[in-house]
């Protein structure tokens, strides 16, 4: 798999705020029908590096590579033009607008040409119900409000979104942090879905379980900089799960709430 | 009760919660619109004065609630559109002073044609309205203060220069100047249609909402308003320019005190320094009492046109009812509130209806 050109390859990149240290050596490899995970507690860096990717920030160290060039995205368009596009947690989607509207929002399709030129809203509905059909979300009236729609929901819009508009990556920010056990797994098999289409996948979450249902590739952050990189085949759930919560440190965890259960069923009876 | 058609409708993806999605009565959606509040409060009004004023229901009287309607209507429908886009604009009054102003000193001391003034008035107006959206854009402060210091600055402007060129605190008379004529026709001319008198301002205003309408429903820009009023950092993260689109929004603001301006001056001749004051309140009510959403992202064109005409009739209705005017800023004040408590009320029941 290593040797088919990776789609998005970030090698030593760092980034800074000022004096604070964001983001230090971290590196990831992005392919093509493959989703790799990034995972980090809160205040990693995992926002930092989907900034760098999804073009809102500039990196300050180490190479940025789409497609194998080395290049610095300037905005969002930027990236979106190069292929990549990004679903943020809370800020994916308008509220007030409609689902239809919110869809095509940024890449609106058009008819007629000059004072005439108008949106093609009859495509864009069809296009948004049809698209939405696709990933088995079947809505009657795509002019209610996005923010009418569950949360998950809302994640499948922008990922149909996404789908529809040819991305090559897909950078999903924490698509999970927020939702039920079902409605996570709903989002976790469109995630899975958009690999099968051809997409590398950029997921980032900070649930070790998610991140191992889905994922092919994993790098876990702490603290900004990265304290592993692992391949699915060369890491368990136990294992990742361990290193994500800082290893030594769960074990501790572990022991003093296993002390403190153990006494509980006592001193309740006495 | 049978379920009409749930269970012809495409299994969804099981654990998908489709089920929750309910189909929307007609009658919900025009409880929707975010103009209904703004028509069931303009016919309310209608049907008040059209009781308590005896002559409110003459042809002559409709015409001067138009004429009233049309001189806010003008400007509140670019307002409209900058308040879905989120942010406001105080200056707009005044603007509309320094427009004219600008028109007629620069034709009385420049030229000898007054249609170069007005050329001169339209870039630097809309020059009035880039500095808002560029300043608003580069500092990100609210755009509250940023126009509140460009309304201060340009009332100063509009007085300080007026006395400096012309010695009194209005313009002199151009009336006598080539081209006055012309732009009276374009600017002030009436017509007498079946009895009514009808003021150019009319089509002014109705040509400036149908554009502000299409602009807002059935263009990119127009999507892009309300995405940037709803949710900057939204549209921004999928390439929408949310830059241009304000600075764009306040350029519309600047061409409709532009025309309001020139009507000001071709109607009157002369310009009062300092006029305007406080009208940029008129607008913005104006544009709320159509629905326009105090936050950003909601509202319509349309809804600011009926905001200016409940305007019009209030504030001539009082008139036909031979009632001290004094009385209209309380009336217009109730209005408001009114207006806006309907327009919640509406949006609740409709969403609760859901």
């Amino acid at each position: 798999m290593t040797a088919t050109q990776a789609l998005v390859e970030l090698d030593d990149v760092s980034k800074f705020y000022g004096n604070i240290k964001a983001l230090e050596h971290v590196s990831l490899e992005v392919h093509a029908g493959e989703i790799t995970c990034v995972l980090g507690d809160n205040g990693a860096g995992k926002s930092t590096l989907i900034k760098i990717i999804a073009g809102l920030h500039r990196h300050d160290g180490g190479t940025f590579l789409i497609d194998g060039e080395e290049t610095t995205l300037a905005n969002p368009r930027d990236a979106l033009d190069q292929g990549i596009a990004t679903v943020y947690q809370d800020l994916a989607v308008v509220p007030l607008m409609p689902v239809w509207r919110n869809f095509f929002l940024g890449s609106e399709p058009t008819r007629g040409a000059g004072p005439l030129k108008r949106l093609d809203v009859r495509l864009m509905r069809e296009t948004t119900r049809a698209a939405l059909l696709r990933m088995g979300i079947d809505l009657r009236d795509v002019d209610q409000p996005i923010g009418t729609l569950s949360g998950g929901e809302r994640q499948c819009v922008a990922i149909a979104r996404a789908v529809h508009f040819g991305a090559k990556v897909l950078v999903l920010d924490e698509p999970t942090a927020a939702l039920g056990v079902k409605q996570s797994g709903v989002v976790l098999k469109y995630v899975a879905a958009a690999r099968d289409a051809g997409l590398g996948v950029v997921l980032i979450t900070h649930n070790p379980h998610h991140a191992y249902l889905v994922g092919d590739r994993f790098v876990l952050l702490k603290r900004g900089v990265m304290s592993g990189s692992h391949t699915r085949d060369s890491i368990t759930l136990d294992e990742l799960t361990r290193q994500m919560a800082g290893g030594s440190e769960l074990e501790e965890l572990s022991h003093e709430l296993e002390r403190a259960t153990g006494p509980a069923p006592g001193a309740a009876g006495s | 009760m049978t379920a009409t058609g749930q269970p012809a409708s495409p299994a969804p993806a099981p654990g998908a919660p489709d089920e929750r999605l309910l189909r929307t009565s007609p009658l919900r959606r025009l409880l929707g619109r975010p103009e209904l509040g703004s028509v069931v409060g303009a016919v309310a009004v209608f049907l008040f004065f059209a009781v308590v004023a005896d002559s409110f229901l003459q042809a002559s009287s409709f015409g001067t609630v138009l004429y009233a309607a049309s001189t806010i209507g003008i400007m509140a429908a670019p307002v409209a559109l900058l308040m879905i886009g989120g942010e406001f604009d105080l200056s707009a009054g005044v603007l509309v002073t320094s427009s004219a102003l600008i028109s007629s000193m620069f034709s009385y001391q420049m030229t000898a044609n007054v249609w170069v003034g007005v050329f001169v008035s339209l870039l630097v107006t809309l020059a009035f309205g880039a500095f808002n959206g560029f300043m608003l854009t580069r500092t990100k402060l609210p755009s509250f203060i940023i126009t509140l210091g460009t309304f201060l600055m340009l009332t100063g402007l509009n007085l300080g220069f007026t006395k400096l060129i012309s010695g009194t605190v209005s313009t002199k008379s151009i009336g006598d100047m080539e081209g006055f004529g012309s732009a009276r026709k374009v600017f002030a001319s009436q017509l007498t249609i079946g009895g009514m008198e009808l003021k150019v301002t009319i089509l002014w205003w109705f040509v400036l909402v149908a554009i502000a309408t299409w602009v807002l429903l059935r263009t990119r820009f127009g999507n892009w308003i309300f995405a940037v009023g709803g949710e900057a950092e939204a549209a921004r993260a999928v390439g929408v320019p949310v830059i241009r689109t304000k600075i764009g929004l306040y350029l519309g603001v600047a061409f409709a005190a532009w025309v309001s301006g020139q009507h000001l001056l071709f109607s009157y001749d002369v310009v009062q320094s300092g006029e305007g004051v406080g009208n940029e309140l008129t607008y913005i009510i104006a544009a709320v009492i159509g629905g326009c959403l105090i936050t950003g992202g909601y509202g319509s064109a349309i809804g600011s046109a009926v905001g200016a005409f409940i305007f019009g009739m209030t504030s001539k209705g009082i008139v036909y009812a031979e009632w001290n005017p004094d009385w209209f800023k309380f009336f217009l004040g109730a209005m408001l509130l009114l207006a806006t408590l309907l327009n919640a009320w509406v949006r609740k029941r409709a969403e609760a209806t859901a």
